[in-house]
Parts: structure tokens; C-alpha cells; sequence
């Protein structure tokens, strides 16, 4: 079990100090980047005057390691400072934000999650199935496809053919559950066609991997059904990677969201980082940037640890 | 040695009469098309001339080098014959961009060339291989001669607003009444080519520091390697959209920074293979034999490293490509007046609300060069991986 914690350990240690290290560029890219930023915000016809004041006030004048540590500080108690654009506290503006976006990440992962598994599964047992070859060519051309293509073509049959869904997800903070649920479902499912078929694709691999193992072929002479094969005994041991792509992608889901959010003007953190890049409300980015990172590095060091966790070479040592 | 046979009994090198009348020919034919545009853009005209001899000297080279048949010869001959006399045909259109022209022909000529040269490996492609192939040649030819084949200026105002398909408008107008397959077609040339030049980058800067790693080892090789890993654990569009929100957006932001950013990926990939490459004997060899890194990197991992990066590029450019139109959507790639594919779905958007699938088109036709590009890619590996087993 030692060597099992050891390996965990490290592994954490590394994504604190990756975590660090985007923080540090996060908020000092400002700095290595060309153009000056104050002279951007304030448009060529600013005076030497104010685009010094608006240095002061973007701290801009502070040496390099006041201003992270600062900007740390603030950070890890809630306080991200003031939009230049409405000069609203950001913590306020990206409150509800993060919950829309982390509410359909979650519906997205929900549905995704088991129906990709679930479709892996059934294309390892039937493989080489005209069922097989249609699963196939249907992921790998969703891999293919821009994301706002698939979106749209949803939007096209299900809110303008059919009318069964919202074509924008508009939602206000007091929705009930269900509500919620129903207005983002289109850019839930959108979602869910970007991520399923990585996902599904693995699930297959795995499986099929594990086939030509001697202990699949004992269980295939004792006479047990294909099904009961890959369930009980493929299965379980093709879990790591199974969980390992499952929370990539899960990741995947956070930062994909930015794209969705546009196409259905949902109010999410995605849709708010990119108004943002537009008015150059560089706070604003830089918060919105450092949880889309912090979240993306933390679920990819999740899978890190679950696949050393879940090695079963590792969880029985010898 | 089979030769090369595309249903001729010939296999003894034919003469070499074809080749010359075909350079020739094109010679002329260039020269003609920037002479006559002297008066438009002098120095221009003058840098096309220039091109075009270095261009003929290029052509007769590879030409001669080349391993022919009479069959061959025909196609190439055939297929340069064939677009001088479009062109001539349509001469008040062409003339007027002899660049394009000049490029289109490129296109084939080098199309015809490569056809003939890989003809062994070609005929055997499966279908999907070859439909990406089509796919591909007709979206290059596109967009190398895209000013001689759309019907109007790129952002020149033809029409009113949102006109329906048909008449003078082939798939209608846009939201500012400009023509839908004008915009296309510039669309095309403006997303492939910066996609391409970008893909250049990072395949250029990649694949030079992963071999650079491999080759020297030690501190070298762990420096980069974890700088790549840094770059990678931020995720690629957040990444993008935090440069852009400081630098502002323009082209050459957009080249450099998705180039770098993906270069990580060709870095992983190039490193991995060169690393199975300089512990071969005959890098040893080169080693010391004294060869500088240079040499080791250029005539040793290189040759050797081409299949797979090959393939990698195809991918990497699908994966630029997708990157740049979603920026694009998002308003924050290629600005307008400039036509561009994402763009141009997130403008005509409100097309959807009505049923109307023109917004789509764009969208399509960055979908249907991806699957073309992903399905030559697939069959590429499959022919590299068998070769090698």
C-alpha cells in the first residue's frame, strides 16, 4: 500500500505545482504578452494621465511577485475584483454563471456517461456487427464535426421541425429542477454527441483488449454466455481505462461548454469569458480562465490518481 | 523493379518530349498572364515572372527525376493542356487574376504529378480514401483559384438582405446582402490557408524541438518536456481566448499562438518516434562518424520519422482547422470584412429560427473536409502500420 500512496502523492504534488504555474501565467500573462493593456482598454485617444491612473488601478505599476501573490490572496478568499467593462464585482457576476455552467456540464455527463459506456459495451459483443460499423462511422464523423454544426443541426430539427425543445436555453435563477432541465436540454445533447464517442470508443478498445486473455478463453470453454463474458470478467479488469476517459472527458465537458453556450445563449461562465475576450475585460478573463484551468487540471489529476488507484497490479502488491 | 503501370504495355522510359512541350507551354502561358497585367501592378507582374522561371526550373527537375511511363506523361500533359484551354476560354476572367490562375495551375500540375508518382499506392486506396482525396483536391483548387470561380467580390454588397436560393444568386444572400457562394468560396481560400500556414508552424517548431530532445537527451530533453507538459494542462481553447483577450485579435496573433499551442502535441509525438530512431545503429554511426546534430536530425531521424508525422498532420490540421472556426464563430478569429466559414454561420444564425439551412452550409463544409481529411489520414496509417509489420 506504501508504494500505491507514494505514487498518488507525487502525482498530487506535480498538479499543485502545474496548478501553480498556470496561476503564475494566468495573471501575469499580461506582462509577457506584447501591447501594452492600458492603452488597449482606454483606445488611442487616452492621455498619458489616465492610462497611468488605469495602470494604478489594474496594479500594473506593482513589481511582478506583489502582484500575484495579491491577485492569490484575493483570489482564495472569493474576491476577484471589479469588471472593468460594468464595474460590478466579478464574484457576483460569475456566481449563478458557474452553477448554469456546471448544471449543464452535469445533465451533459448524466446522460452521456452511462449511454456511452452502456453503447461501448454492446459494440465490444457485437462486434464486427452491422450495428458495430453504424456506432462507428457515427462517432467518428461527431469527432469530425465542428461543434456548433452539431448544434445546429439540433436546433433545426428539434425546436424548428418538430418544436419539441427551446431553441434558446433562457433561464432565470428561480427555475424549478425540471425546468432548468428541460431549457437546456438541446445544449445538453449537444454535448453529449461531442463527448459520447471518445468515450464509447475506449470502452470498445478496452474490452476487446482483454478478449484474447486466457482467462476469457477459460470462461468461454466453461461453456458461459458472450454477454456474461464481457460483463463479469471483461469488464471489471477494463475499468481503469474506462474511468481514466471517462473523466477526461468529463474535463473536456467543462471547457467545451464555451462554444454550446454561445450557440444557445445560455448564461454560463463559457458565454461570459467570451464577451469578456471581446471587451478585453482582461479580471474578467483572468478569473473565468483560472476556474476553467483549476477545474480541468484538478478532474485530469483525478483520472491520473484513479488509473494509478484502480491498477491492479498496484491494489495487490505481491 | 515493376514499373509503374497505368494500363500501358510501355515500361521503358518514354521521351522526354512531353515534359518539355508541357513546361514550355506552361512557360508561355504564365508569362503571358503577368505580362498582360504589367499596366494593373508593375512590380508584381515582374516578382510573376520571376516566379515563373524558377517555377519551370522546379517543374523540369522533378519532372525528369521522375519515374515515367508514356501513360503517365499523357495524364500530366493532358491535365496542364486542359486548364490552359479553360483558360483561354474564359481569358477575360482568368486574366484579370493571374495569380489565381497561376496557383490553380499549381494545383493541378502538382496534383497530376504526385498522382502519377504514388500511382501504385493510390490504386490500391479504398473508397472512403479516395473520396477524401476528391474531397480534398476540389477544396484546394477552390481556394488557390477561388477569385477566377466566384461569381462576385468577396465583400462586395450585391443584393438585399437574406435572398432566398436561385436566379442571380446561386445559395442567396447573407445578412448584408452579399453573394452566399462568393463568401463561400473566399470563405474556403481565408480558413484553409491560414489553418495550413498555422499547422506549418507548429509542425515546424515541434517537430524540430522533438527531435532537438531526443537527439541530445538530459537536461535539454526534460526542460522542453515539461514546459510541453505546462502547455498542455491548460486547456487549448481557454488558453487562446486568454492571449487573445491581451494581444487583440489579428491574424498573425491567431497564426502564431494556435501554432504554438498545437506544436505541443507534434513536440510529444515527434520526440516518441525520434527516440525509438537515435538509439538505431546507424545514428550511432552517423554520431561517430562526427556528423554535426544538424545532419543527425536531418538525414538520419527525419527520413525515418515521415510516416507517422505525416499522418500527424493531417490530424493536426483537421484539429487547427476546427480550433480556428470555432474562433471565428465566436467572433474572435478572422474578422470581417474577411469571409470565413465559422463566421459565417454565427451571422446568419437567424436563418435557423426559419427553417432555412443556409447557415448550415458553412458549417458542412468545414464538417466534409474534416471526415475527408480523417479518412485519408486513416487509410495512411493503416498503409504505413502494414508496411512495416
Amino acid at each position: 500500500m506504501g508504494k500505491l500512496a507514494a505514487m498518488v502523492a507525487r502525482r498530487l504534488a506535480l498538479g499543485l505545482l502545474t496548478l501553480f504555474i498556470v496561476s503564475v501565467f494566468i495573471s501575469l500573462g499580461v506582462e509577457f504578452l506584447p501591447g501594452d493593456l492600458a492603452t488597449a482598454v482606454m483606445g488611442q485617444s487616452a492621455t498619458p494621465e489616465t492610462i497611468a491612473a488605469m495602470r494604478k488601478e489594474l496594479g500594473l505599476d506593482l513589481p511582478l511577485h506583489e502582484r500575484y501573490i495579491e491577485w492569490l490572496w484575493k483570489m482564495m478568499h472569493g474576491d476577484m475584483g471589479v469588471s472593468l467593462a460594468n464595474q460590478r464585482e466579478i464574484s457576483e457576476l460569475i456566481g449563478t454563471r458557474l452553477e448554469n455552467t456546471l448544471f449543464l456540464a452535469m445533465i451533459a455527463a448524466v446522460v452521456a456517461v452511462p449511454l456511452a459506456v452502456t453503447l461501448g459495451i454492446l459494440a465490444a459483443l457485437y462486434r464486427y456487427s452491422l450495428y458495430d460499423r453504424l456506432v462507428n462511422i457515427t462517432t467518428l464523423s461527431s469527432i469530425s464535426f465542428p461543434e456548433f454544426f452539431v448544434a445546429y443541426i439540433l436546433v433545426l430539427v428539434f425546436a424548428v421541425t418538430l418544436g419539441w425543445f427551446p431553441s434558446i436555453s433562457n433561464v432565470s435563477p428561480g427555475l424549478g429542477f425540471w425546468e432548468h432541465a428541460y431549457r437546456v436540454s438541446l445544449p445538453a445533447l449537444t454535448l453529449t454527441l461531442v463527448v459520447i464517442a471518445h468515450m464509447m470508443r475506449m470502452t470498445r478498445a478496452a474490452i476487446i483488449n482483454l478478449l484474447a486473455s486466457p482467462y476469457i478463453e477459460m470462461a468461454a470453454l466453461k461453456g458461459m454466455t458472450r454477454s456474461r463474458i464481457i460483463i463479469k470478467h471483461a469488464l471489471p479488469n477494463a475499468l481503469a481505462p474506462i474511468i481514466n476517459v471517462i473523466v477526461i472527458n468529463l474535463a473536456y465537458l467543462v471547457v467545451g461548454v464555451v462554444i454550446v453556450e454561445v450557440v444557445f445563449v445560455y448564461p454560463g461562465l463559457g458565454q461570459l469569458l467570451v464577451d469578456s475576450v471581446s471587451t478585453r475585460d482582461i479580471p474578467v478573463v483572468q478569473a473565468s480562465a483560472m476556474i476553467f484551468a483549476g477545474t480541468y487540471i484538478l478532474l485530469n489529476l483525478t483520472a491520473d490518481v484513479l488509473s494509478i488507484a484502480t491498477n491492479p497490479r498496484l491494489m495487490h502488491p505481491r | 523493379m515493376v514499373s509503374i503501370s497505368m494500363g500501358s504495355t510501355l515500361s521503358a522510359k518514354p521521351s522526354p518530349w512531353a515534359c518539355r512541350l508541357s513546361v514550355t507551354a506552361v512557360h508561355f502561358f504564365i508569362l503571358v498572364l503577368f505580362l498582360q497585367n504589367m499596366n494593373a501592378d508593375t512590380w508584381l507582374a515582374i516578382l510573376g515572372v520571376i516566379v515563373v522561371h524558377l517555377y519551370s526550373a522546379v517543374a523540369l527537375y522533378l519532372w525528369s527525376n521522375l519515374d515515367r511511363t508514356t501513360a503517365g506523361d499523357t495524364v500530366i500533359v493532358a491535365v496542364t493542356l486542359e486548364f490552359i484551354l479553360i483558360a483561354v476560354l474564359f481569358w477575360d476572367r482568368f486574366s484579370d487574376w493571374p495569380w489565381s490562375t497561376f496557383f490553380g495551375l499549381f494545383v493541378m500540375q502538382s496534383c497530376a504529378y504526385l498522382g502519377v508518382r504514388f500511382w501504385r499506392g493510390l490504386s490500391k486506396a479504398p473508397p472512403t480514401a479516395w473520396f477524401g482525396l476528391v474531397v480534398i483536391l476540389l477544396y484546394v483548387l477552390m481556394a488557390a483559384a477561388a477569385p477566377v470561380i466566384a461569381p462576385f467580390g468577396e465583400s462586395e454588397i450585391v443584393g438585399f438582405e437574406y435572398e432566398p436560393w436561385g436566379g442571380e444568386f446561386l445559395l442567396g444572400t447573407d445578412n448584408l446582402g452579399r453573394d452566399m457562394l462568393t463568401r463561400l468560396i473566399y470563405g474556403g481560400r481565408n480558413t484553409i490557408g491560414i489553418a495550413f500556414l498555422t499547422t506549418c508552424l507548429a509542425f515546424f517548431l515541434g517537430s524540430f524541438l522533438g527531435f532537438v530532445a531526443a537527439t541530445l537527451g538530459g537536461w535539454t530533453d526534460q526542460g522542453l518536456g515539461r514546459l510541453c507538459d505546462i502547455m498542455m494542462a491548460i486547456p487549448g481553447l481557454i488558453f487562446i481566448l486568454m492571449v487573445l483577450s491581451v494581444t487583440g485579435t489579428s491574424i498573425p496573433v491567431l497564426i502564431v499562438v494556435i501554432g504554438v499551442l498545437d506544436s505541443t502535441r507534434v513536440f510529444r509525438l515527434s520526440r516518441a518516434v525520434a527516440m525509438n530512431i537515435v538509439v538505431m545503429d546507424y545514428v550511432e554511426a552517423a554520431r561517430l562518424r562526427g556528423e554535426s546534430l544538424w545532419w543527425v536530425m536531418w538525414r538520419e531521424v527525419l527520413p525515418n520519422s515521415m510516416a507517422p508525422l505525416v499522418a500527424e498532420f493531417g490530424l493536426r490540421f483537421c484539429f487547427v482547422f476546427l480550433t480556428l472556426s470555432a474562433l471565428s464563430f465566436l467572433g474572435l478569429g478572422i474578422q470581417p470584412p474577411l469571409a470565413d466559414w465559422g463566421s459565417m454561420v454565427r451571422e446568419n444564425a437567424t436563418l435557423i429560427t426559419f427553417g432555412d439551412i443556409t447557415p448550415l452550409l458553412p458549417a458542412a463544409s468545414i464538417a466534409l473536409l474534416t471526415v475527408g481529411v480523417n479518412f485519408v489520414v486513416d487509410w495512411f496509417l493503416h498503409l504505413t502500420s502494414g508496411l512495416r509489420e
